[in-house]
């Protein structure tokens, strides 16, 4: 118990130190992403991690996969059941009721008729699962993401999401777990797991980017995006494209007809964010 | 008698065959699918492409997939307002290829596909809008499902696809950022040189896997 103390001590004061290092820092050069003020530190941090994926977690992760595809199954399902009960607590959170209680029974069935939750029997039986934490909370709570952070070994994330992280962890079943061996096999296996459902995501990214580091930032961005609004992110036209959009059209017949079509255009396109609403 | 009753046979037979080359603007959803479907009902017969054999696949997205995509309006997406300081021939360097670099990386992504589930959630648009998301989702067992959206938008009479989205993150606006960074660092011209140095870079680590 001592040590978890100390250990949550650290972490606050490594976040302490982290947002003193970001009051410092949020005046960087310009030319950068304006998300990104601590680009160096990140990039930093970004080739460790890369070195450490290629030469630990990737070669494990890839020994693992060799498992046969039921025992995969049972432990994501394992791991997804447990993380089941704080998902359903950030759906009541953001106000989507209806999902807590449905995140609620799925741990009920899946523990109990899923046997340890190896088993999703409750997507079977209709329960959809759900994907939340409490940077998503924060998030849909209006609070701004903050600057872009890459983590040692966890990876992209941002100043919001990391504090949702450590709170996600605070209230992490694995993590209350009092033996330590078992605590750190089971966070091991978790981890493993995760990796390995990423074999082949990953080489896809490496022969997608141009730059692995911008790739990924962009990547995790929207991603997150996508995420705080469950799946349907606000959809802007982008004026970029419009811009261009008008450059390589034949030129218009009439000086003013441009205007209108594209007014017409941003009007359509707010409808329809309405209607996603 | 009979000679008019077939003359109105033929003339409804040539409205027929009218009617069915304008049906061929097939809806933006039945157009995903049918590409889909087709897709996948090849992949899932074809050893060569599962056992990782990326030269079959790009074949395969180059004659089933390519004619629905925009890759004009994808490169513009992706380069954002540099594009408009590019010449007309560097717009079609960059277009040919960016088209390549995608080609090459997402065909690849077929040869790792084992069996996944595809449904297509339901289609809303009216019938006036010239621009729409066709939303899908891939389905694993023990992995989350993992959503693919489809922007498509109408030209003329036919339906393009001009960006993807997976898990909410579009593949073309990805490349945003670091064209950018190339831009600012070498111009338009510099933003070929890398995509060419990336597309030659990805021909000899494909061929030297084989």
């Amino acid at each position: 118990m001592k040590n978890r103390k100390a250990e949550s001590g650290a972490l606050s004061r490594g976040l302490a130190c982290l947002a003193l290092g970001l009051g410092l820092t949020a005046c960087a050069g310009p030319g950068g992403h304006p998300k990104d003020p601590l680009e160096p530190l990140n990039r930093a941090t970004f080739r460790f991690n890369e070195v450490a994926d290629e030469y630990v977690m990737r070669p494990v992760a890839q020994v693992y996969d060799y498992a046969p595809l039921p025992i995969k199954v049972g432990v994501g399902n394992f791991f997804g059941n447990i993380s089941d009960i704080w998902i359903g607590v950030n759906n009541l959170l953001q106000g989507k009721v209806t999902d807590g209680l449905s995140d609620g029974g799925r741990v009920l069935v899946n523990s109990t008729v899923g046997i340890f939750g190896l088993f999703d029997i409750a997507t079977e039986l209709g329960l959809e699962k759900h994907d939340e934490d409490l940077g998503q909370t924060l998030g849909r709570w209006g609070i701004g993401d903050g600057p872009y952070l890459v983590l040692p070994l966890l990876g992209p994330s941002n100043v919001r999401d990391t504090f949702g992280l450590v709170g996600d962890l605070t209230v992490d079943p694995v993590w209350q777990v009092e033996e330590v061996a078992t605590r750190n096999s089971l966070t091991g296996l978790r981890f493993v797991n995760k990796r390995a459902q990423l074999l082949g995501a990953d080489t896809t990214a490496d022969q997608a980017a141009l730059d692995k580091y911008g790739y990924l930032r962009s990547f995790y961005m929207q991603y997150r995006l996508n995420q705080i609004h469950d799946g349907q992110p606000p959809r802007v036209k982008d004026p970029d494209d419009e811009d261009a959009r008008s450059d390589d059209a034949p030129a218009p017949t009439a000086g003013e007809s441009t205007g209108p079509v594209a007014d017409e255009r941003v009007a359509l396109q707010s409808e329809k964010k309405d209607n996603a609403q | 008698m009979k000679r008019i009753s077939s003359l109105l046979a033929a003339l409804a037979l040539c409205a027929g065959v009218q009617f069915s080359a304008h049906a061929q603007s097939i809806a933006p959803d039945a157009l995903v699918k049918g590409v889909t479907d087709d897709v996948i009902t090849i992949v899932r017969q074809d050893k060569a492409i599962q056992a990782g054999d990326t030269h079959k696949a790009v074949e395969l997205v180059e004659t089933k997939v390519i004619p629905y995509f925009d890759f004009a309006h994808m490169t513009r997406l992706a380069v954002g307002k540099d594009w408009r300081q590019a010449s007309p021939e560097q717009k079609t360097v960059l277009t040919q290829e960016f088209k390549t670099l995608l080609v090459r990386t997402y065909s690849n992504a077929l040869t790792q596909y084992r069996n996944q589930q595809i449904d297509f959630k339901p289609f809303k648009a009216k019938p006036e809008d010239t621009d729409v998301v066709v939303r899908t989702e891939v389905r694993q067992p023990g992995a989350k499902p993992v959503q693919i959206d489809y922007a498509l938008d109408k030209q003329g009479d036919a339906w393009k696809v001009y960006d993807v989205m997976v898990a909410g993150v579009s593949l073309v606006t990805n490349y945003r950022d670091s064209f950018g960074q190339e831009v600012r660092a070498g111009g338009i011209d510099g933003l070929i040189k890398s995509l060419k140095d990336k597309n030659k870079q990805l021909d000899t680590t494909t061929s030297a896997k084989k």
